[in-house]
């Protein structure tokens, strides 16, 4: 029972007294935020994979494709272009390249869903969230981390994959165009590639906030549910949609959730030009970008204040909530 | 200093009583063992004390309000809740470079010196390591902690005897200096038994026995009772009796040491005999506790 025999030696203790009393308050965030990334890797392999997918896809039917079904991947042989309007003959060309972005955005949407479902579900599930609490981060900070990633570290993603695998599509095609001798190199400088990546960026920042309610509201079921967190988080807003649809015949709450989850361009975009045409989805020019009218829209800010709830909600519940 | 200091902890689930009215005290430098049969509130009570559990009544650990303030805490407070707490797809060294990103007191070094010592290869993941290797890791991490208090929640069940005992060594001859306090639960009481500077019993939410081990050795006495003085060895009113091999033994609580010397062999229980004769008959039986080792 003598623990003396046993005992470290003292010089322990001066290195305690030492140890940094407070370390930055973004450390911890910033390591959870690389822990969300170990343990999710469909974060990024899903639109990885799904980018060099696209791209063997792309130079399939730029080297092999017939003739006619080049039209998808490389609309219009490029002898038929110069016959085109310059600005039809734009949008022909940002085709590819908007496709791919679009569909990235499209998987990104999708991983976030899953990724939310799961975030702090997960951890109760298989009991880690012991150790994860056993360390001295808040539960604010981990829920921060988790919403970080739908709303900033996935959009990052998106757009560091879209710009490379564009990048590469350009490089190919022109090669391939040298190759071949069709002529048409001076054609692709049409293409403003720059300028649509910078659409892109403003589309992802758009996107990431107008969805920003929906991926919290997940947060939060994840956080709450015991299991099936996929049918808590869809199932009580769809029926609660139907019973006021048989109700009252109405469908306020139908066109809410209808709007939250499609509104975005309509918010974020003008979506017919200064002559009342409306604009090609594939190429949209710079002008047609209304960030004023965005941010000045009350829909925007409801729904970031809810979003806001949520997430006070979910960390409130973390600290409640024990393994499952 | 007091490390722990509870005053009338109450925990419910429904109807079912967890934690009913405890009040707990450790100080600087113990080896706290908690013992007591499945569902007697052990791992409520940790829970409590390490922040991940709501309760009434008055809790301070390290003078913090552990619900209030788990994130605080967790800096002077490590802990070990199980063997399978680490999750699956966590590779050894992203473990490391975690703990180490977020933990002010954290000696990577250190910890990866103790992994030196084990088989665990560095780069694989937690759900390819066995049991045992598991638990070596979190014990390495932990250690590696320059932590005030370290509290473990049965942090040896399911591993086998080799390693049971290689976990205590390290956490003796590693980790613990008389300025550390570490509270332990446990169902393997041969285990700790060497172990512990004090010692706990906790049953129905209750605590029904709360000593320092060197009380219990002054205190409990287990006597060999030769047959022919088996009726003058109950008069002493022994708090237990069992029979071995066709002979009584008997366990006496403050009874003279010379009185019962003349009745058998005297020695020291272990802490299981005393569990079993605390708690293990006459379930029901509250005066039975009550008599045997109120303080």
């Amino acid at each position: 029972m003598n623990m003396q025999s046993n005992a470290m030696p003292e010089s322990s203790v001066p290195a305690r007294a030492a140890a940094p009393a407070a370390m930055a308050e973004t450390r911890p965030l910033y390591w959870s935020v690389r822990r969300e990334l170990w343990e999710n890797r469909s974060l990024y392999f899903a639109p990885g994979i799904f980018a060099a997918v696209y791209l063997l896809g792309y130079l399939t039917s730029l080297i092999w494709m017939p003739h006619g079904m080049r039209e998808f991947w490389m609309p219009h042989s490029m002898r038929e272009m110069p016959t085109l309007a310059p600005a039809d003959q734009r949008i022909e060309l940002a085709m590819p390249y908007s496709h791919a972005t679009m569909l990235l955005m499209l998987i990104a949407f999708i991983v976030g869903i899953f990724y939310c479902l799961d975030a702090l579900h997960g951890e109760r599930r298989d009991r880690s969230v012991l150790f994860w609490k056993s360390l001295p981060v808040s539960d604010l900070t981990t829920v921060l981390s988790k919403a970080s990633m739908p709303l900033v570290v996935l959009p990052l993603i998106v757009l560091a994959i879209a710009v490379t695998l564009h990048s590469i599509m350009r490089t190919l095609t022109l090669a391939i165009l040298a190759v071949t001798g069709v002529g048409a190199a001076t054609l692709w400088n049409r293409l403003p590639l720059f300028q649509m990546e910078l659409v892109l960026l403003y589309s992802l920042a758009v996107v990431a906030l107008w969805h920003a309610p929906v991926y919290c509201w997940l947060l939060l079921v994840s956080g709450w549910a015991r299991r099936a967190t996929f049918l808590w988080a869809v199932l009580p807003p769809l029926m609660l949609a139907v019973a006021e649809n048989i109700a009252f015949h109405t469908a306020f709450l139908g066109s809410l959730l209808h709007d939250r989850l499609f509104g975005f361009s309509g918010a974020a975009f003008d979506l017919k030009d200064k002559s009342g045409v409306a604009i090609d989805p594939h190429f949209i020019p710079l002008a047609q970008l209304a960030p004023a009218r965005f941010l000045s829209s009350p829909s925007v800010w409801v729904g970031l204040v809810v979003a806001a709830i949520f997430l006070a909600a979910a960390v409130r519940l973390r600290r409640y909530r024990e393994p499952i | 200093m007091t490390v722990i200091e509870a005053r009338g902890l109450r925990k419910t689930f429904g109807t079912n009583i967890a934690l009913d009215g405890v009040d707990l005290r450790v100080e600087e430098g113990r080896i706290l063992g908690i013992i007591g049969p499945n569902g007697a509130g052990k791992s409520t009570a940790l829970n409590a004390i390490l922040g991940l559990t709501v309760y009434h009544g008055e809790l301070k650990v390290l003078g913090r309000n552990p619900w209030l303030e788990r994130d605080q805490l967790m800096r002077d407070v490590s802990f070990i809740a199980d063997v399978a707490v680490l999750p699956r797809w966590l590779r050894v060294s992203q473990a490391l470079d975690y703990v180490a990103g977020v933990h002010p007191r954290f000696d990577r070094a250190k910890a990866e010196g103790f992994l030196d010592k084990t088989t665990i290869p560095h780069a694989s993941k937690v759900r390819v390591l066995s049991k045992g290797m598991v638990t070596q890791l979190h014990l390495a991490l932990v250690m590696a902690i320059d932590a005030k208090l370290l509290v473990l929640d049965e942090p040896t069940l399911g591993l086998d005897l080799l390693y049971r005992k290689q976990f205590y060594d390290s956490l003796l001859n590693d980790f613990y200096d008389r300025s550390r306090t570490i509270v332990v639960t446990t169902h393997q009481v041969e285990d700790v038994e060497h172990v512990l500077t004090d010692l706990m019993f906790i049953q129905r939410g209750r605590i029904v026995l709360d000593c320092s081990m060197e009380e219990f050795e002054s205190r409990y006495q287990e006597v060999t009772v030769n047959p022919e003085k088996v009726p003058s060895a109950r008069a002493l009113k022994p708090m237990h009796e069992r029979q071995v091999l066709g002979r009584s033994i008997l366990l006496f609580d403050r009874v003279d040491r010379q009185q019962l010397a003349a009745l058998g062999d005297v020695r020291t229980p272990s802490i299981a005999d005393l569990f079993v004769a605390t708690l293990g008959d006459k379930p029901g039986d509250k005066s039975h506790q009550a008599q045997g080792v109120a303080r």
